[in-house]
């Protein structure tokens, strides 16, 4: 069974759930930016909850069914259409022989999730089929043209539909204060909690760019290379943060403030450039 | 060594050396996800449960280091930064070359990069500072100078440091077993190939 793509949309990625422990080898995690957006498209379709599934970045794919497939939309919400006709956000829908899946932009929320009965079965690279866009690991983006294979279609359990994604004019993340609080002047750890950031346009998989207070180091000296992580506020020379994403370097060269407690990097995902972040602390050891 | 917080997945190890750092990555490596920093290993896992296991751990015996396979890296020296990087030593050339060459490298951690590795360990009239703006293109196979470190990319990237010639070594390759050609504690000699 086959999905053809029709139009690739502004930029369409396979993710799956990544690869894991590989950092020593200079391999970032990768896997799906919004993994909890993942994990129901494929729940809802009965496959395994990390089965590699389409992340649409801001809409305009076209998806053409050769053979009856179920498919599920979740993550970044906005116009879902088959054939032209409004279809269900968060439920399993099914695509008949010739069908035409459309996923327009999103009014909430940046990257939607395109889950498919059986998953999508393109070649695993290193045990996944996530599209590193720095390490250059993966499928190429969707293109015009492309055939994506399709798995073995699961008995698709009765689940619940999935609420769509909550909108809201600020997004707060939180976060614990460190390991490098102690390279910033008296006050930065205060002013990144104060203040209002704004997602900038230059934000990627690898890293959500914040605007903002410039937060002013205490050392001015080098920062000998170390290890990053997904969430990680790493501050650039100019003062200003920026988030990393899955597909953040392994080791990075500026000191990281504070990391995003893990569940709330999902959000991040669907920071669309404008946006405004806060940053709340939570107490640590 | 210093614990740090690192978020609620993760514990930063923070060293006094390179050679602290590497200790406490091969004691701990394997039992649990870590990642080799310059002066650190970050450990993935509940913090309290890492704090259980580190109390529980002695760093590897020095000795036990750099018992590594050994590898030659056949270099042609003609990079774009040769000029710079003889300029910034105080050397010719040719002695930038003979000194790489002369020298036998440690591959100390990965990072940066799918493959990339830091190699220290050489000769110290080598270290110079990355390149004041890093290059948006840097050819897979260049051989690369920066601080006490050197590396060769693995394949084209971006990258700020000092670059002094190139190999033809396929440095990564995702389809073979072990897809990167260096890893930690191996040592590594360069050839100058004309």
């Amino acid at each position: 069974m086959t999905l053809v793509v029709d139009l690739p949309g502004l930029l369409t990625l396979l993710q799956d759930q990544g690869r894991p422990g590989l950092g020593h080898l200079g391999v970032s995690r990768s896997g799906a930016f919004d993994r909890t957006a993942l994990r129901q498209a494929n729940l809802i379709l009965g496959n395994q909850p990390g089965a590699a599934a389409l992340e649409a970045l801001g809409g305009g794919l076209a998806l053409r069914a050769e053979a009856p497939v179920i498919v599920s939309v979740t993550g970044a919400v906005g116009a879902i259409t088959i054939d032209g006709a409004p279809a269900a956000y968060g439920r399993a829908v099914p695509l008949g022989r010739g069908q035409r899946l459309g996923i327009g932009s999103p009014n909430t929320g940046l990257r939607a999730y395109i889950g498919v009965s059986g998953g999508f079965q393109v070649p695993p690279e290193l045990g996944s089929r996530s599209t590193d866009t720095l390490a250059g690991l993966g499928p190429a983006p969707l293109a015009a043209g492309d055939r994506l294979d399709v798995g073995v279609r699961q008995p698709t359990p009765d689940l619940e539909d999935v609420p769509p994604l909550g909108r809201s004019a600020e997004l707060t993340l939180a976060v614990a204060i460190g390991p490098r609080d102690d390279w910033f002047a008296a006050g930065a750890v205060d002013l990144l909690l104060e203040s209002a950031w704004q997602v900038t346009p230059a934000s990627n998989r690898v890293g959500v760019r914040l605007a903002g207070p410039p937060l002013e180091r205490s050392r001015s000296e080098e920062l000998p290379s170390e290890p990053c992580m997904r969430g990680s506020i790493q501050v650039s020379a100019d003062g200003q943060p920026v988030v990393f994403g899955p597909d953040h370097p392994v080791t990075g060269g500026y000191p990281v403030i504070a990391v995003v407690l893990d569940r709330h990097t999902d959000r991040l995902a669907q920071a669309a450039p404008g946006q405004i972040l806060r940053f709340r602390r939570v107490p640590q050891r | 060594m210093n614990l740090r917080p690192y978020g609620d997945t993760a514990l930063l190890l923070d060293c006094e050396s390179l050679e602290e750092a590497r200790q406490w990555f091969s004691s701990l490596h394997g039992d649990v996800e870590a990642v080799l920093g310059a002066r650190t290993v970050l450990l993935r896992g509940r913090p309290d449960d890492l704090r259980t296991l580190i109390s529980r751990t002695t760093p590897a015996d020095p000795s036990e280091e750099h018992l590594g396979a050994e590898i030659e890296i056949p270099v042609v020296y003609d990079g774009a930064d040769l000029d710079d990087v003889a300029r910034l030593t105080g050397l010719s050339t040719a002695e930038v070359a003979q000194a790489h060459a002369g020298s036998s490298w440690s591959v100390a951690f990965g990072g940066f990069a799918p493959g990339f590795c830091y190699l220290d360990g050489g000769d110290p009239r080598l270290h110079v500072p990355r390149r004041s703006s890093p290059r948006t293109r840097v050819p897979a196979g260049s051989v690369g100078l920066a601080g006490e470190f050197s590396g060769v990319y693995p394949r084209e990237s971006p990258g700020g440091w000092q670059l002094i010639g190139r190999t033809h070594l396929t440095m990564w390759d995702s389809g073979r077993s072990d897809p990167a050609l260096l890893t930690a504690g191996m040592t590594v000699r360069f050839v100058v190939e004309t």
